[in-house]
């Protein structure tokens, strides 16, 4: 990889959008204050002035009909990219999603793709509340039709985008809005990171953290601890849940016998039990020397007051705790 | 619409095509109840007996490039659109060569060769699609296209359709809300569930022109058609609001419970088929044994295809998850 610098989450989502409206004429970027505003994120900052009004393009506080229109625009030659300002704001146009974008390539016989991606920032940790900080990820990877990223890094967060804007199906692509800020290292050239493709972001032998997201940054935090003592903690960042890839799941399942799966969304019914399952369905389960483990949310809306909201999600504290449990 | 005997001699092609076009799709329908209560169709369909002038007349009007969202009672509407009957007949027993290899059905039809981008089962969700659709032939500055988002009565009080027509209306999109006023929302009558029942005036907080006609009139549909077609190519959406009514029961679980014999043997009486070959022996444009000429066309296109369509085969279980994502 030739020259690297440093940028953060926030600037290399745009640099992915920027350069892909370059390359392609038919992608555009529509959603709701994306112009001089930059977005509620601040993510399309001199968008609206290098391409216009017409390629970013501001919607009506109006997400059924801006998505949806996202769908019509992907199945007749265009490659939209929707920002919905809120993943919760999903909820408001399930519809689009769930009983239109994710079911016409298969409905219609293949007569159609829709290469949409819709960009939003999920995650709490901002003081937003119930409505403004949820992880629903795992309600669109039940869904057959879409598929489903989750960056954890600005370098992850570029080269997925990419290949999402490329990608001939709608793609939920969740940005981490606590880590918007965050800076890492992102090539000068152009690259791309193939979506379904798990990735490991710490080599470890004795156990593995199994994450996605926001968590990975706290299981590798966890992951220094626990060296200290010598426990040397494998974390392997999924990026992309739909498709899983499952074959690096099993994979460290097998090499450390020892797994915690790990993520912000409520833990109930989370898309952890399809990773538990997926070992458990496995021969990897004969290899596991204790039960898995799970750091999820806890089962309740997210509270407003600061320590109530720490409480509600994981922390490299309770990830650590886990790991210890088990060894 | 009062018309001349010259207009009506003038457009005798127009004529013999309307009302062949109007007994294929009545034919058609007639044919899919028939083989349902034979047990050859599986699941549900939605008939529109009554309302053939709606969907033919629409459809007479459009070009062949421009684009069609049909309703979950499309029939009409995609075989005025040009879906090759057989196929769609194919699709109606559910068989591998139908338009949607068996995997769609009556209520989502498509045939995107022919510009319909696929029938669709959840009421309004058409119209976000539409405004997507539109939003290609603005942006790709296509020529001479439009596209035609066909509603109900029921789908007017979605959020989806209001959402939609302000979209259109605030970024002049040539989308076409064609409101087909059949009285009944599956069982519940208009009066019940608004408060003012003059339809053109949804188009008024849009700040859209409306157009209005007698939808058991087929020569007045697509007179009307062909107005607001040439004034949303100029000026972005219109509303047209289609007056007719569904003698056939909603689907095959309608028991009739909620209207009377005689209400429905009032709207057999006028039912655009019989309205316009009144018209058109009155006039001398044909004489009756023309006209039966023409219904032996119908009958000949739709017995073929119900003799195509049981000869076809039934679609193989195997590698069904890989038609899920486009490649």
């Amino acid at each position: 990889m030739g020259e690297m610098r440093e940028i953060t989450y926030r600037d290399a989502v745009r640099e992915a959008m920027c350069e892909e409206m370059r390359r392609d004429e038919n992608v555009f970027f529509m959603g709701e204050d994306i112009g001089v505003y930059c977005g509620a994120f601040g993510v399309s900052k001199g968008m609206i002035q290098e391409f216009g009004e017409e390629r970013v393009r501001e919607t009506p506080i109006s997400e059924t009909a801006f998505v949806g229109a996202g769908i019509g625009a992907a199945v007749t030659g265009m490659r939209p990219i929707v920002e919905l300002m809120f993943s919760d704001f999903m909820a408001v146009c399930y519809d689009q999603i769930i009983n239109q974008a994710a079911k016409m390539h298969f409905m219609f016989a293949g007569k159609v793709r829709v290469p949409m991606v819709i960009r939003t920032p999920a995650g709490g940790g901002t003081g937003a509340a119930a409505q403004h900080s949820q992880s629903l990820e795992q309600m669109y990877c039940h869904v057959p039709g879409l598929k489903v990223v989750v960056p954890s890094t600005p370098y992850d967060a570029k080269g997925l985008l990419k290949s999402a804007i490329r990608d001939n199906n709608t793609v939920i692509f969740l940005e981490q809005k606590r880590l918007y800020k965050e800076k890492g290292l992102v090539p000068e050239e152009e690259y791309t990171i193939p979506l379904g493709k798990a990735d490991i972001k710490r080599r470890g032998s004795d156990v593995s953290i199994i994450t996605y997201g926001r968590t990975v940054q706290m299981s590798l935090l966890a992951a220094e601890r626990l060296a200290k003592d010598g426990i040397e903690a494998e974390v392997l960042d999924l990026r992309t849940l739909s498709p899983l890839d499952t074959g690096a799941v099993i994979e460290t399942a097998r090499k450390t016998k020892r797994v915690v799966v790990v993520h912000e969304s409520v833990q109930f019914a989370g898309f952890g039990g399809e990773i538990v399952s997926t070992i458990a369905d496995s021969e990897a389960f004969y290899y596991l020397d204790a039960p898995i483990k799970r750091v999820g949310g806890l089962c309740c809306p997210v509270p407003f007051n600061p320590q109530l909201e720490e409480s509600v999600f994981p922390t490299p504290e309770k990830i650590e705790a886990a790991v210890r449990s088990m060894l | 619409m009062e018309c001349s005997k010259e207009y009506l001699e003038e457009n005798r092609d127009l004529c013999r095509t309307l009302m062949l076009r109007m007994m294929t799709v009545n034919k058609f329908e007639e044919t899919a109840f028939w083989l349902f209560g034979q047990g050859l169709v599986h699941g549900t369909m939605h008939l529109g007996i009554g309302e053939e002038g709606t969907g033919i007349g629409t459809t007479a009007a459009l070009e062949k490039g421009d684009y069609v969202l049909a309703t979950h009672r499309g029939h009409g509407q995609a075989i005025g659109k040009g879906v090759d009957i057989n196929a769609m007949m194919a699709e109606i027993l559910a068989r591998e060569t139908g338009t949607n290899r068996g995997k769609g059905g009556s209520m989502h039809i498509c045939d995107y060769d022919n510009g319909i981008l696929g029938a669709n089962g959840i009421l309004g969700a058409n119209g976000p699609i539409a405004c997507g659709a539109a939003l290609t032939i603005q942006m790709k500055k296509i020529p001479n296209r439009v596209v035609a988002c066909f509603l109900g009565d029921g789908a007017s009080n979605e959020g989806a359709i209001h959402e939609s027509m302000n979209l259109a209306a605030a970024w002049k999109l040539p989308v076409l809300f064609v409101l087909v006023n059949n009285t009944y929302g599956m069982s519940t009558p208009l009066r019940k569930v608004v408060n003012d029942m003059d339809l053109t005036k949804r188009a008024i907080p849009y700040g859209m022109e409306s157009f209005e006609c007698d939808g058991n009139d087929v020569l007045e549909v697509y007179e009307t058609v062909k107005r607001a077609r040439e004034y949303a190519l100029e000026n972005g959406p219109a509303l047209i609001v289609e007056h007719t009514y569904r003698t056939s029961g909603h689907s095959k679980s309608d028991g009739n419970q909620y209207r009377t014999k005689e209400e429905i043997q009032y709207w057999k009486d006028r039912s655009p088929i019989i309205r316009f070959r009144r018209l058109l022996v009155e006039n001398g444009i044909f004489t009756e044994t023309e006209i039966d000429e023409i219904q032996q066309q119908a009958d000949q296109i739709v017995d073929g295809a119900v003799e195509y369509a049981k000869a076809q085969p039934q679609p193989k279980a195997e590698n069904l998850e890989a038609d899920v994502y486009a490649v």
